[in-house]
């Protein structure tokens, strides 16, 4: 089989749906729908999370994601960013699953505002009503392997631990915990939030990481169609990467050329 | 009383009790006060739910809707009546991380 094959073939499920990109990237913060589009054509991503808010009803003729994101090729996965409590998050997703009709949703509910760190009672609690009811949840939570079995338990159809506090761009602080949750996760594991560059996310999946969920580091890049496209290409060659195996690590140098017949 | 509206409304309202009298009369303008996203609004009596939205100018294909902290099925938007007091919620999908 050849490597271009390797790449078809290599795809992961969540929920019974099957995806070939293991990149997801959000839809906030970019400075326009038209440059969100742009940056999620390039990323080559089959699904992109988006929130749940008001209609403006002084003026709701103002153009919609849907208008530049075509609900109908890309994957909408529904997410409770902003959410505080289990009760607004499960409000929120009933109205999202009316809206678009969805039951693969992504569950994130926050401690606080200034970390927006996961609070992992009221999010265990949500992802065990959100189950209750028929939702599929792929589930964002500390990178704590004890928590992330808790919410498989649950029912959570994927791990998504944060690599750093959301928005940070500071690349992945706890590579232990992160490989610890992978080994001993049955549901795909995706690292969220956190990722600042290209090589945070190649690092994310040479962990063994089933995918990579990303925002601020495309929408705040100075180029974010480029950066878009870098976050694809690491995506891909930190999977490969993994699928390859890595050489082990040695204290000491170890030449490539042969010794034998040095003049 | 018959400074409350025209007569032909008043001759509908002969042998109802007190009670209902007022609630017909605090209404004789045909409308309802609700609230939609935290706003005042009136709109005409007997409207449906999907009356309500393509008044204010909202595709009832494209929100999803909640009432009374209840979510309402697209498919019935039609046939439910908005009723004085409604508090609604309109929401659709936005750009979000």
């Amino acid at each position: 089989m050849t490597a271009q094959q390797d790449i078809k073939a290599d795809t992961w499920t969540v929920a019974g749906r099957t995806f070939t990109s293991r990149l997801i990237v959000g839809t906030g913060k970019y400075k326009s729908l038209e440059e969100n589009a742009a940056a999620v054509e390039a990323s080559g991503v089959e699904i992109v999370t988006v929130a749940v808010r008001r209609v403006n009803i002084s003026d709701p003729t103002q153009p919609r994601l849907s208008d530049f994101i075509d609900p109908a090729k890309v994957t909408y996965l529904p997410n409770t960013a902003g959410c505080f409590t289990a009760e607004e998050a499960i409000r929120t997703l009933r109205l999202a699953r009316e809206a678009g009709g969805w039951n693969l949703v992504k569950l994130e509910v926050l401690g606080e505002a200034k970390t927006l760190y996961p609070d992992m009672r009221e999010t265990l609690r949500a992802t065990e009503t959100l189950v209750k009811e028929g939702f599929e949840p792929m589930v964002y939570c500390v990178d704590d392997p004890i928590a992330a079995k808790q919410l498989e338990e649950a029912g959570a159809v994927a791990i998504m631990p944060l690599g750093a506090p959301i928005g940070s761009g500071l690349g992945l602080q706890n590579l232990v915990t992160i490989r610890l949750i992978v080994e001993g996760a049955n549901v795909p594991v995706l690292v969220d939030a956190g990722v600042g560059t290209a090589s945070d996310a190649a690092e994310a999946m040479e962990l063994g990481c089933d995918g990579v969920l990303m925002n601020t580091a495309i929408a705040e890049a100075k180029d974010p169609v480029l950066m878009a496209r870098a976050m694809k290409a690491a995506v891909e060659a930190g999977r490969l990467a993994y699928l390859a195996g890595r050489m082990q690590k040695r204290r000491y140098a170890d030449p490539s050329s042969p010794l034998a017949g040095l003049i | 009383m018959q400074r409350l509206g025209p007569a032909s409304s008043l001759n509908r309202l002969e042998g109802a009790s007190l009670g209902s009298y007022w609630l017909a009369a605090m209404s004789l303008d045909g409308s309802l006060g609700i609230r939609v996203n935290g706003e005042h609004r009136r709109v005409p009596g007997g409207v449906s739910i999907a009356e309500m939205l393509n008044e204010i100018g909202i595709d009832p294909a494209k929100v999803a809707v909640e009432r009374n902290l209840a979510i309402v099925a697209r498919s019935t938007l039609g046939d439910i009546r908005v009723e004085d007091g409604d508090d609604f919620e309109i929401v659709h999908f936005v750009g979000g991380g």
